[in-house]
């Protein structure tokens, strides 16, 4: 599967990468997602909940950040693993650029599904898997809104949950870590709604 | 007489419980103390397994055991068998390479079991099973045959090329000769397009261990379950006979896809005799598209040789045979033995020479599927004759006409080995198109026009081989069991009967039929009896239903052992009414002594039987309980003729068959109305083939065809009202003169819907358009037709 597509956030791009440094708002704008842990310098875990209707999913990817452009972009890749439902594996080029009083984010994701997850969920996944970026989006222009509001308040403090979770690496990873669980969580919905 | 005997229309009496709910599935079965399994499957098309950390599942709440192939390999249980082994051109026999139930060093296809999860619930069993870690080595995975006979990625390290083996049949010269000497060559290039089975009720098992005994008990969805004890006893768990029961309860269906050793049947009954608990075990729909042997796959080049007039002179074919990532029970068989030797069809062509190649791919193992081997056959005949008829400008009537074995020609040898007992296809191709009114059909076209819509009718002309099969001969060609099948007839001391059939009934009606046999030999009513089946402890033995086979082979047998307990009964009779044995006749269910009105009745005799105070001690014993094992002397050759019509919008590619005119030769028909309801199955599925059923994988070997959102199975909406009839000739090769009606609707029908829309397109220049022929597929011939004819 391959997606690709753009996102204008208005904001200025240090205020998106401010909020993407935090992990309050990607935990906030990833949807279901409970958990994020770094693991060493480039690697990362991270837990999401999927609910659709009657039926709830929980699955954990680990992603690798590789060339490292910040603030205008990197790639990253992942594997997902969705126990006996299979796995998902791929990656995302993702790229900021200044637009104006706003700040453009561009992605390019290619993704792999095995298992359960390709039988049942393949040709469905593209069409899901746009609605729920747009709900991160959405979800996401609204935090950066909100902490752009508090930003004298306290941006440290936000922070404290996790270990070094104000480095710029984990908002990158964090952001593939929703890509690529994003993919995970589909297709254990649809293997379970089946 | 009774009403219920051979040629009587009775109503089917296991629809009964089928209909009300009241059917006992392997599912509806349970065991006391009973766990529930749950297989962990490769998500990967080919991997190494690198590691297979079971800890964190042996810990889980309710989880009793998990094993995987390290265990089974520890215990020294063995591959799954291969019955039927197939020699190279070189004389060489084919590759076999291991077949473990579970996977060891490496998985070969997405759905090869990795692990059992054995708990007290079938939750907990799942949730197991998710704790399971699985450090897999992913290779590249081979899909697509021409790839993975390139080389490339092996599916097994000790298979080269990935081929299994490159078989022959003919004559090589001969067909060299006659294509030399050939006034026209027609060559055509097909893909058999490969088949999900979709038995509406999915795989299951149940598994036990009798730990006073030492005996085991699997229950188990199968279509044999003789045969699964002998493959599944001697060759992968070493379990003798007496030791191990097989019961295959009510079936919901099989179509082929039951016919084969499955390795959760080892799994289950291996692991049943470690955690010492019964173990039950059903799929999910979607482990059945993934994990059920799948059907067809196949791709010909095939060249027909012809005279100036028409006149088949050669057939040459080579064909590629997809066999999945191991060869399942009768994988081999089918693209050789079942396919080749019907190369001959109905036509008189007189060389054929036919090459194929099996090749391993890491997808799900491809065996029998309802016709297995005849409908490849017929499909490539059929469509290469009309494709010769439309180059060389003859009507599709008249070619097939002009090359047809006559009548008069039978027994007739083909030049592939079978020879065809007896038939009629002139006669029955005659009936179909004067059913089908194919005269007419030119008004019916100019109609079709004026609503805009494209008409189109198809041909096919068949013949095949069934009641498989004679033991000697399968033996001659690879077989690696017999074929013939056994029955006991136990009359109790009442004059009522049980019938106990090595074969086994998932559909076919063989509750009725049977029973409509006995009513005829003993002049009883139906009711009065009682056919059992499915229990290897109950039936002596039994080679199964698949091959339509189960009337043409377990019929005789039946027949048989109801001759013997009549011979016995005379005698009883003779004694009884002080008369000779010679003098005893037997009609309408009563003994009478000839030239008097001394009479005695079946149930009479019976009772003196099982209370033998009057009877012939000294040369008879007391009892009527006859046995009879039948093994048939040639195939039989069921074959006919299927008239499609279609229309086809040409603005949306939508195909409606509007008509469907099937006249099969069975033979003897014992129930008309279950022959009707058989023909009709066959032909939806035909359909199914031909225009909407298709299996997919992707390059790295995922299945994307694996549900109903992706897998089109036909509907009633998909189908016409079919125009069905019966025009048999007798003289099958059997005491009943019946030859099989289980597979005949999806041997013919593909290549009449295929050649239908064919006919239908024509006037648009569309030559070709492969299976299934999806709207889709449809629309897209005729655009490409459009650009093609714009540039010309």
């Amino acid at each position: 599967m391959e997606m690709s597509g753009e996102y204008k956030i208005e904001a200025p791009r240090n205020k998106v990468w401010a909020a993407l440094n935090d992990p309050q708002v990607l935990k906030q704008s990833i949807p279901g997602c409970e958990e994020i842990e770094q693991t060493s310098d480039t690697s990362f875990t991270a837990q999401v909940t999927a609910k659709v209707g009657p039926v709830k999913a929980k699955f954990s990817g680990a992603v690798e950040l590789t060339d490292i452009d910040a603030p205008n972009g990197y790639r990253i890749s992942g594997e997902g693993k969705g126990g006996a439902a299979g796995f998902a594996k791929g990656g995302a080029n993702v790229k900021l650029e200044e637009d104006g009083s706003g700040t453009l984010l561009k992605y390019e994701v290619d993704a792999q599904v095995g298992g359960k997850l390709a039988q049942l969920g393949a040709r469905l996944i593209d069409g899901t898997a746009k609605k729920m970026a747009s709900q991160f989006f959405e979800n996401f222009a609204e935090a950066v809104a909100e902490s752009d509001g508090k930003e004298t308040a306290a941006p440290e403090a936000e922070a404290a949950p996790a270990a070094g979770s104000d480095t710029t690496p984990l908002a990158q990873v964090s952001i593939g870590t929703w890509v690529v669980g994003a993919i995970i969580a589909l297709g254990i919905i649809y293997t379970l709604v089946k | 007489m009774t009403d219920t005997g051979i040629g009587a229309s009775v109503k089917r009496v296991e629809d009964q419980r089928f209909l009300t709910g009241n059917g006992n599935y392997t599912d509806d079965i349970n065991r006391p103390d009973q766990s529930h399994a749950w297989i962990l499957r490769s998500p990967h098309a080919h991997a190494t397994l690198k590691s297979v950390d079971t800890s964190k599942a042996e810990a889980a709440e309710g989880v009793i055991a998990v094993l995987t192939g390290a265990d089974m390999a520890a215990d020294g249980v063995g591959g799954l068998p291969c019955g039927w082994q197939i020699h190279n051109k070189d004389g060489s026999p084919m590759l076999e390479p291991g077949h473990p139930p579970l996977a060891v060093d490496k998985v070969r296809y997405v759905g090869d079991q990795v692990a059992i999860v054995i708990a007290e619930t079938r939750d907990a069993a799942r949730d197991g099973a998710e704790l399971i870690e699985v450090d897999y080595g992913v290779l590249d995975a081979v899909i697509d045959m021409d790839g993975a006979l390139a080389g490339g990625s092996l599916v097994h390290d000790n298979v080269p090329n990935n081929r299994c083996f490159d078989w022959e049949l003919g004559d090589k010269n001969g067909v060299d000769e006659a294509f030399s000497k050939a006034d026209h060559v027609v060559s055509i290039d097909l893909v058999n397009n490969r088949l999900i089975p979709n038995a509406m009720e999915p795989r299951a098992a149940i598994s036990e261990f009798d730990r006073s005994t030492g005996q085991y008990t699997l229950y188990t969805t199968t279509q044999n379950p003789h045969v699964i004890r002998l493959l599944m006893g001697a060759f992968v768990l070493q379990i003798p006979e007496h030791k191990l029961r097989v019961i295959a309860p009510d079936v919901g269906g099989g179509f082929g896809s039951k016919i084969f050793h499955y390795a959760e049947e080892a799994i289950l009954t291996w692991a049943a005799g470690k955690v010492h608990r019964p173990i039950k075990w059903t799929a999910e729909r979607s482990e059945s598209f993934a994990t059920d042997a799948h059907g067809r796959d196949h791709e010909t080049h095939a060249e027909l040789a012809l005279d100036k007039d028409g006149a088949f002179l050669g057939l040459r074919v080579a064909t590629k045979a997809n066999v999945g990532a191991y060869l399942s029970t009768f994988g081999s068989s089918v693209p050789t033995y079942l396919y080749a030797t019907l190369l001959a069809g109905v036509y008189t062509t007189p060389v054929i020479y036919a090459e194929v190649q099996t090749v391993f791919t890491n997808t799900v193992p491809v065996d029998a599927y309802r016709g297995a081997g005849r409908p490849e056959c017929t499909y490539l005949l059929e469509r290469l004759v009309n494709k010769a008829a439309r180059e060389l400008g003859i009507d599709p009537v008249e070619i097939r006409k002009k090359n047809m074995i006559q009548a008069d020609q039978y027994p007739y040898q083909t030049p592939v080995a079978l020879q065809y007992d007896c038939g009629d296809i002139p006669a029955s191709f005659e009936s179909a198109l004067k059913a089908a009114d194919y005269t007419g059909f030119e008004k019916r076209r100019a109609a079709s026009e004026k609503d805009g819509k494209l008409r189109g009718i198809g041909i096919s002309t068949y013949v095949e081989a069934c009641g498989i099969a004679p033991s000697a001969v399968a033996g001659a060609l690879g077989a690696r069991a017999g074929l013939y099948e056994s029955a006991q007839v136990r009359v109790h001391p009442t004059g009522s009967v049980t019938v106990f059939t090595g074969t086994h009934n998932h559909g076919q009606g063989h509750e009725t039929t049977f029973a409509q046999l006995v009513s005829e030999s003993f002049g009883i009513p139906i009711e009065h009896v009682e056919i059992s089946h499915g229990d290897t402890d109950q039936v002596q033995f039994g080679m199964g239903t698949y091959g339509s086979r189960s009337l043409a082979v377990g019929g005789p047998a039946i027949l048989n052992a109801c001759n013997k307990v009549i011979d016995k009964a005379k005698k009883i009779a003779a004694h009884i009414m002080e008369a000779d044995v010679s003098d005893i006749e037997f009609a309408d269910g009563k003994f009478t002594v000839a030239g008097t009105d001394k009479e005695m009745a079946f149930g009479e005799i019976s009772l003196a039987a099982y209370v033998p105070h009057n009877y012939p001690i000294e040369e008879i014993e007391p009892g009527l309980d006859e046995n009879a094992f039948y093994d048939p002397l040639n195939f039989s050759f069921p074959g006919g003729a299927h008239i499609c019509e279609v229309e086809v919008d040409p603005d949306t590619g939508t195909t409606e068959i509007v008509g469907f005119t099937a006249v099969d030769d069975v033979g003897r028909v014992v129930n008309p109305m279950i022959v009707a309801g058989q023909v009709h199955g066959g032909l939806a599925q035909g359909v199914g083939q031909a225009i909407l059923e298709g299996c997919v994988y992707d390059d790295d070997g995922q299945l994307l065809t694996g549900s109903y959102m992706d897998y089109t199975m036909p509907r009633a909406d998909n189908l016409p009202s079919f125009s069905v009839a019966t025009q048999s000739v007798m003289g099958a090769s059997n005491p009943l003169e019946v030859k099989g009606v289980g597979e005949v609707g999806a041997i013919g029908s593909p290549p009449a819907v295929v050649n239908a829309i064919l006919d239908a397109l024509a006037p648009l220049g569309v030559e070709d358009i492969s299976m299934p022929t999806t709207s889709q597929k449809v629309w897209q011939a005729i655009q490409d037709s459009n650009v093609r004819q714009a540039a010309e």
